[in-house]
């Protein structure tokens, strides 16, 4: 506020030429390149400082890390093939990890999507059945509705404990996720059993016609558009609308936020309620696309990998898009990887935590450095 | 009816059985959450440290056959992790939550890792003590089959109830967790405090995760944990920070663990999943009524997170 200020009125200047206007956009370019640059150098370096520490891990053990890195591009990234790959498993990572990042808004630490995306993919599987001969232009947004409504329940409800008797929604929201699938497979193997499922009990199977296809000429199913719709919606409301601004102010000082009159209750249990209806869209997406009936198989381990993708895009709705993208080509070449150098899978998880916790550490380094300081880019009168 | 046969009595034994059996986990990384909490940090990592402590107990002792080294090495490794959390965590905006977070996804991930090799050998037992020998039914006799480890357990609960009251290292975590200015004032540092607190805590939960691969359920494979580690944070919070009721609240957790397998028993098998749901149930319960909004929690230490 003091820089505004301390500029002078344009009033009190006679209209500037052309050249000294040309020079102000100049100075006004360089100060927002600073400050962007920040939140683009230091999780790229965060991002490649975990990369070196993880090659060093592979080296210890006598493997070589370029071999990993050649491999890890070649099953996802490297070839239209594997690319695609990247993207379809990038594409249930996107709701999961928005189920993260719209609370962190709020400054909540939300955890527990896995549950989220267990029982929308439930509700969306036991809705369609007896639905059957409704055309499906009503019966998958239907099951949609399911889901996203099932989802936004079950993390609203962490959002009103939190709000209401200051339950720690990191710690409910997981045992939340336990209690999800353990619901799940009491439902699974009882009430909603269909009876020819043996080997492994699942929903009903949905009708070809309820499924959701690919992408026309890939082999990509719809559900990495909508996730990247919906990312782009939810930074729209994050950074354009009021709501977005007063669930910050929230997250920044709650008892500031009391006091101007921001209905927090509604903030909290909102948010919340909308990141729960994105894991429940997830769930949903992944039954109509992949499983094609809810089985144990939902608990993939979507909502874990969603935490991490959130949390290495800072929280910001349009990063996660290219995250995942990443993290989805890093587990799809896990395979690879574990075929041609005998390492075991769990590798993969030792790469995403060492990725995880170097981007939590870079934390500590905004607003350190000189060179992000837009004042250093001003011009020197 | 022979001395076997004990129909639905079966079920009371087999919680009470069950309590002593499953609590220890429980008791281990609550205790070890408790010194953590207290010095004013929270360590959502302990999942992990208790995986990795739970495959490194086993490793070791499959090569060394002598339980007690095992348990030596996982505490040795659960120190590192303490150490490596509470050293990142006093870099200023670093989140002690998330880095719990992390953590618990890099220890579990360095468990499988490591522990790929060790899943199938077999590793001899912690011991274990009999003290159901007055009776002559074989659930009772089993259900007392007690483990070292969990009466090692209980008197370390005692000892930091006392040492938490007493001792000057008791106070010093206290005022740690109270106040970091006031800790400042008296010239300690907090964060040397809390480093220490944290490795203190991980490698007690690794001692958790030692008795899960060593005694019940006895073996290494990927699903050994079924989140006890998280849990046990939970229970703190239950326990106000108190290690003596931490041992309650451990016994009480392991009873309803045991709950799904004592009905399983006698032949109930209808609602199995939601049986095994019923420690999740009951810590979620517990959280809601034990917090509230508006004031701090009774016996919460002034610097954490969570309470504020």
């Amino acid at each position: 506020m003091a820089d505004i200020a301390s500029r002078p009125l344009a009033t009190d200047r006679p209209a500037p030429s052309a050249t000294a206007r040309l020079a102000v956009l100049r100075e006004t370019l360089r100060e927002t390149l600073a400050r962007r640059a920040e939140a683009v150098v230091i999780p790229v370096a965060a991002l490649l400082v975990g990369l070196a520490l993880f090659s060093l891990f592979i080296a210890a053990l006598d493997k070589s890390p370029l071999q990993f890195f050649e491999l890890m591009w070649r099953g996802g990234f490297g070839s239209w093939f594997s690319f695609q790959n990247a993207l379809a498993r990038a594409a249930p990572l996107l709701l999961a990890a928005l189920c993260v990042a719209l609370p962190a808004r709020l400054g909540l630490v939300v955890i527990g999507g896995e549950g989220a995306i267990v029982l929308g993919a439930l509700a969306a599987a036991a809705i369609a059945p007896p639905l059957r001969g409704v055309p499906p232009l009503l019966v998958i947004p239907a099951m949609a509705l399911a889901g996203m409504v099932v989802g936004g329940l079950w993390i609203g409800a962490v959002g009103a404990l939190r709000h209401w008797r200051a339950v720690n929604e990191t710690i409910s929201s997981l045992l939340m996720t336990y209690i999800a699938i353990a619901l799940m497979n009491h439902l699974v193997e009882g009430p909603l059993r269909d009876p020819a499922s043996l080997n492994k009990p699942s929903t009903l199977p949905l009708d070809a016609a309820y499924r959701i296809g690919p992408l026309p000429g890939l082999d990509v199913h719809w559900g990495l558009v909508v996730g990247t719709v919906v990312c782009l919606a939810a930074w729209v409301l994050i950074d354009k609308t009021r709501w977005g601004f007063a669930a910050r102010i929230v997250g920044g000082n709650v008892r500031a936020a009391q006091l101007q009159g921001l209905p927090v209750a509604r903030l909290t249990i909102g948010f919340c309620a909308l990141a729960g209806a994105c894991a429940g869209l997830a769930g949903m997406i992944e039954v109509a696309a992949v499983q094609g009936s809810a089985n144990a198989s939902l608990a993939a381990g979507y909502g874990y990998t969603g935490i991490l993708v959130a949390f290495l895009a800072r929280h910001n709705p349009l990063a996660i898009v290219p995250v995942a993208i990443l993290l989805g080509g890093v587990e799809a070449s896990g395979g690879l990887i574990q075929r041609r150098m005998d390492l075991p899978n769990a590798t993969v998880l030792v790469l995403q935590g060492v990725l995880f916790v170097a981007t939590l550490f870079s934390e500590t380094f905004y607003g350190r450095f000189k060179a992000f300081n837009p004042d250093l880019w001003k011009r020197r009168d | 009816m022979d001395a076997g046969d004990i129909g639905w009595w079966g079920v009371p034994i087999a919680i009470v059985g069950g309590a002593i059996r499953v609590s220890t986990p429980f008791l281990f990384v609550s205790l070890g959450e408790t010194i953590t909490e207290r010095s004013g940090r929270i360590n959502l990592g302990l999942e992990g440290t208790l995986v990795f402590g739970a495959m490194t107990a086993y490793a070791v002792t499959v090569v060394t056959l002598s339980p007690w080294l095992g348990v030596l090495a996982a505490m040795a490794a659960g120190t590192l992790f303490g150490l490596f959390h509470g050293w990142i965590c006093k870099f200023p905006r670093v989140n002690d939550i998330a880095i719990g977070i992390a953590l618990m996804l890099l220890g579990t991930g360095l468990a499988f890792f490591f522990g790929k090799p060790f899943i199938q050998p077999s590793a001899p037992d912690l011991p274990a003590i009999s003290l159901g020998w007055w009776s002559d039914i074989p659930q009772v006799r089993a259900a007392l089959q007690i483990n070292v480890l969990f009466l090692i357990g209980a008197a370390l609960a005692l000892f930091l109830w006392w040492a938490f009251r007493t001792t000057r290292i008791g106070l010093v975590l206290r005022v740690v967790g109270d106040s970091s200015d006031a800790a400042r004032a008296m010239g300690l540092n907090p964060d040397t405090v809390r480093l220490l607190a944290t490795a203190a805590g991980g490698a007690l939960a690794a001692i958790g995760g030692a008795y899960l691969t060593l005694y019940y359920p006895g073996s290494w494979n990927e699903g050994v944990s079924s989140g006890q580690g998280l849990m046990a944070v939970a229970l703190v919070i239950f326990a106000r920070w108190n290690p003596l009721g931490c041992f309650a609240a451990a016994l009480l957790f392991g009873g309803a663990g045991a709950l799904g397998p004592a009905l399983q028993s006698v032949g109930v098998t209808q609602g199995y999943y939601l049986f095994y749901a019923a420690p999740y149930v009951l810590t979620l319960v517990v959280m809601i009524l034990t917090s509230s909004p508006g004031r701090a929690l009774a016996g919460a230490p002034g610097e954490l997170t969570v309470a504020k």
